[in-house]
């Protein structure tokens, strides 16, 4: 156990200095930082002496361990566009998007399963067949499309939400909430549609799949022989099984969920992460941008370790392995 | 009696409370990108310097004609040829409650000296200051400086005392090893509005200052700024009514908006010139099928580029119409403008076009890089583009290479040692004056000046006239080399000026605003209906 945990941890530092090090090759492509943290008549040995001082004309691997050696300790450095602390800006922003991932998964998965139940088990109802047309829609629109789209008609044409940001927030002691105010629910309808509606239709294929394979296996047919009355035997017995690997592809899509709120969070002027992220790359403000890939795959990288151990304690052949049997 | 007391009362707290609410005007807005900081000596962007105006005040600022006039200062004069004595407003108090004096004036001018100020070119306007009295003061230049006023309208003044206090004594930097950075989050100006909340890249909100001394037609008591990075996601806030005002909208929504109802564009001419630009300096260009020798350099070749440009088709098809082609450099509304110069432009003529390519030896044409952004001017790559579709009339192939602004410029600017053959560029002076694009744009590269002379056009006569058009007192005379300096960069066709942009604006139907040629804008004289 020890070793596997040992094994484990190794392998994910070693996946974090690797992002760190692309993230920070590339970062080379990006552009010139220094135009955009000058004015137009800010002289040529003003913006030399910039860059100089920002340490930018130093080797590639002094500003990368520099990066790293900081990074490790949780240091981020300054933001050239807002002029503060890196670590100070994400402290902000990081509430806005956990709240919308998280809503948006709770939304995927309490509209995803009963759709996919449904659909499993009235195969040729019209109502199924409407879901399965309108997940195939989720599936293939791309978020902005969606977005838009739905700024358009609730936001623009009923003028029933709000267009863009997330209303009215309060401050619980560094945590600030959008959920305990009207327009921040208001606010918070929109981009967790948007974000929830492909997490949504990929559970609830996934359910409507495992469902069917269960439903054809013979202790599900062995209960129905009993006599036992269909509501027990889809709910109980069918739906329980398929949740194993819904549970796990839950997990691990809450990583995406975060990572892929950069779209939804930009389209919907939403003070998140992504956005902060988004607004970093068109300013060429490295720092932020490091800190950001830097945590996303920090994220990934917790999320796959804590799925690892539950793998470990859910299955018995992974532990004789570890003991080095066969 | 006490009974008409009472009614009376009442009587006067509702009629407080009818003005309470008829007063209470809150105005909301979005820009496509934040104010960067709110530190006035953060950084010399227009778009943050624009709102700071709101906030902070210098000596001098523009008023609807673009006039200057007296903000902080009441009247300025040239006493000496280096000196300016400028006389300052009486009874001006901070937000803070602060006193407003001639210390608050040296202690700004000391502060954008420091390490993180990005008003450093202000600075180097300024020998020193001396202090006559509370409300006079010397500013000494370095050398005769006519224009020093029109230079200082971007100079905001901080209180002394507030800095100090605040640990904020020196500029914001970017650096980050100064921990105070107090004035990059919280503000404490003379301007008609003052800072509540700050949210840096989310949303800033500003409150009527009630103590200001000037008097302008707002009736404003709150403002909501936030910036909404995406084009559609701002005009649909918008037409949706949850903002009143939107900039910049993309031309192509102009018709969405007329369609709308509530809303509208706004456009009018905006102060920054458009313009091509080659490479004159490289022996050999860096990215053209001309080796051994540069084509840029033959004063035919780009006469021919001149001829073969249209730039009246590029106003209908690209800017729809709402450009104003320009032969000069500058706009009309920069100190300097010659309206007779500016109907001398090279005409389209794709014929004589050919006839100059085939003298200079090109006349099967020749191939090279065009360098353009495509997210910094309104349609800037579609004007790109256009170019490249009209110089393939002349044999020109043009690989063009558009991206965003920040590679953009990462690429074809100084610090890259003008890596660029071919490119497009706007210019703005940021003091309203021909000698700032003569000094930038088109000085030979040597001694500081040019640095934006992305392809090293250089005459020596121009740049001595700069020099000479920086310390003229008599403006006959300063017009006199502006207009010279004019004709030589046109004769010799340093650059390709194309139009002055639009400003394009997207406001509600409930308010009033004022749009200053160089995009800024200024709440004092927005009013809600």
């Amino acid at each position: 156990m020890i070793g596997f945990i040992a094994t484990r941890l190794f392998q994910s530092v070693i996946v974090m200095l690797t992002v760190a090090l692309i993230a920070f090759a590339l970062f080379r492509f990006v552009g010139d930082p220094i135009n955009n943290m000058v004015g137009q008549d800010t002289t040529l040995e003003e913006r030399a002496a910039l860059k100089e001082r920002l340490g930018l004309n130093d080797p590639f691997f002094i500003q990368f361990a520099r990066f790293a050696g900081n990074a490790a300790q949780g240091e981020f450095g300054f933001s050239y566009q807002h002029r503060r602390p890196v670590s100070e800006l994400v402290a902000e922003r990081l509430p806005a998007t956990l709240e919308l991932s998280l809503i948006s998964a709770i939304l995927a998965l309490a509209i995803g399963i009963p759709m996919g139940v449904y659909t499993a088990l009235r195969r040729n109802g019209l109502l199924s067949r409407a879901f399965m047309t309108l997940s195939l829609i989720g599936v293939s629109l791309p978020t902005f499309l969606i977005g838009i789209l739905l700024i358009l008609f609730f936001g623009v044409i009923l003028r029933w939400l709000p267009t863009f940001g997330r209303g009215e927030v309060v401050d619980l002691g560094g945590w600030t909430t959008g959920l305990l105010t009207e327009s921040g629910l208001r606010s918070l309808i929109m981009p967790a549609i948007t974000l929830a509606l492909f997490q949504m239709t990929l559970i609830m294929r996934l359910v409507r799949a495992e469902m069917l394979e269960v439903l054809r296996t013979d202790f599900v047919k062995f209960a129905r022989a009993r006599g036992l009355p269909d509501r027990y035997v889809h709910f109980k017995t069918a739906l329980k099984n398929t949740l194993v690997p819904v549970i796990t592809i839950t997990g691990l899509q809450l990583g995406s969920i975060i990572a892929f709120a950069i779209i939804t969070e930009s389209v919907f002027q939403w003070p998140g992460m992504g956005l902060l992220f988004i607004q970093a790359i068109g300013n060429v403000d490295i720092p932020v941008m490091a800190a950001y890939l830097v945590m996303i795959a920090f994220f990934f990288v917790v999320i796959n370790f804590v799925v690892d151990m539950l793998y470990y304690a859910v299955d018995p052949r992974l532990r004789v392995d570890a003991r080095g049997g066969h | 009696m006490r009974r008409v007391t009472k009614t009376l009362t009442a009587a006067l707290a509702s009629a407080a409370l009818f003005a309470g609410a008829a007063q209470a005007e809150t105005f909301k807005w979005a820009f496509q990108g934040d104010v960067q900081t709110m530190d006035p000596h953060g950084l010399f962007e227009t778009m943050t310097l624009s709102f700071q105006r709101n906030i902070y005040e210098g000596l001098v600022i523009r008023d609807t004609s673009m006039e200057l006039v007296g903000a902080l200062a009441t009247e300025w004069e040239n006493t000496e040829p280096n000196v300016w004595r400028f006389k300052l407003r009486e009874g001006v108090k901070f937000h803070g409650g602060e006193d407003f004096t001639a210390e608050d004036v040296a202690f700004s001018v000391e502060r954008i000296r420091t390490e993180g100020s990005d008003m450093k070119v202000v600075a180097g306007l300024i020998e020193s200051t001396n202090i006559i009295d509370d409300y006079t003061i010397d500013i000494i230049t370095p050398s005769p400086n006519p224009i020093l006023p029109l230079q200082l309208e971007i100079f905001y003044m901080m209180d002394k005392g507030w800095s100090e206090a605040n640990g904020t004594a020196e500029a914001t930097n970017v650096k980050g090893d100064d921990q105070g950075n107090h004035a990059n989050l919280n503000a404490n100006g003379t301007g008609p509005f003052k800072l509540v909340e700050r949210q840096t890249g989310v949303k800033t909100v500003l409150a009527k200052h009630e103590d200001w001394w000037g008097d302008a037609p707002t009736n404003i008591t709150e403002v909501i700024f936030t910036p909404i990075d995406q084009d559609a996601t701002r005009v649909a806030a918008l037409i949706s009514g949850d903002v009143h005002m939107v900039y910049p909208v993309p031309v192509q929504d102009w018709q969405r908006l007329e369609d709308a109802d509530g809303v509208k564009p706004l456009a009018g001419p905006e102060a920054r010139t458009i313009f091509l630009g080659f490479d004159q300096d490289r022996d050999e260009l860096l990215a053209s099928s001309v080796k051994g020798k540069n084509p840029f350099k033959d004063v035919r070749v780009r006469k021919a580029f001149m001829k073969a440009i249209n730039i009246d088709a590029i106003n209908e098809k690209v800017m729809r119409g709402a450009a104003t082609p320009t032969a000069l450099m500058i706009a009309p509304a920069i100190n300097g403008f010659n309206a007779e110069m500016n109907e001398k432009r090279e005409a389209y003529d794709v014929e004589g076009a050919k006839a100059l390519m085939a003298e200079a030896g090109y006349a099967d044409g020749f191939e090279v890089t065009m360098d353009c952004p495509n997210d910094r001017y309104v349609n800037d790559e579609k004007i790109c583009q256009a170019a490249a579709s009209m110089l393939a009339k002349i044999g020109v192939k043009i690989d063009l290479l558009a991206q965003t602004k920040s590679k953009y410029f990462g690429k074809v600017l100084a610090q890259n040692d003008y890596d660029t053959s071919f490119f497009l560029l706007g210019w703005t002076p940021s003091t309203f004056d021909a000698h700032n694009p003569i000094s930038s744009l088109y000085s030979c590269r040597v001694d500081g000046l040019g640095a934006f002379n992305l392809g090293g056009y250089c005459n020596e006569r121009v740049t001595e006239l700069g020099k000479m058009i920086q310390s003229e007192i008599d403006p006959a005379k300063r017009q006199e080399m502006i207009d010279e300096a004019a004709q030589i960069h046109m004769d010799e066709v340093g650059h390709i000026p194309l139009h002055q942009q639009p400003l394009s604006w997207g406001v509600s139907d409930k308010i009033e605003v004022f749009q200053r040629p160089d995009n800024a804008f200024d709440l004092r004289y927005a009013v809600v209906k």
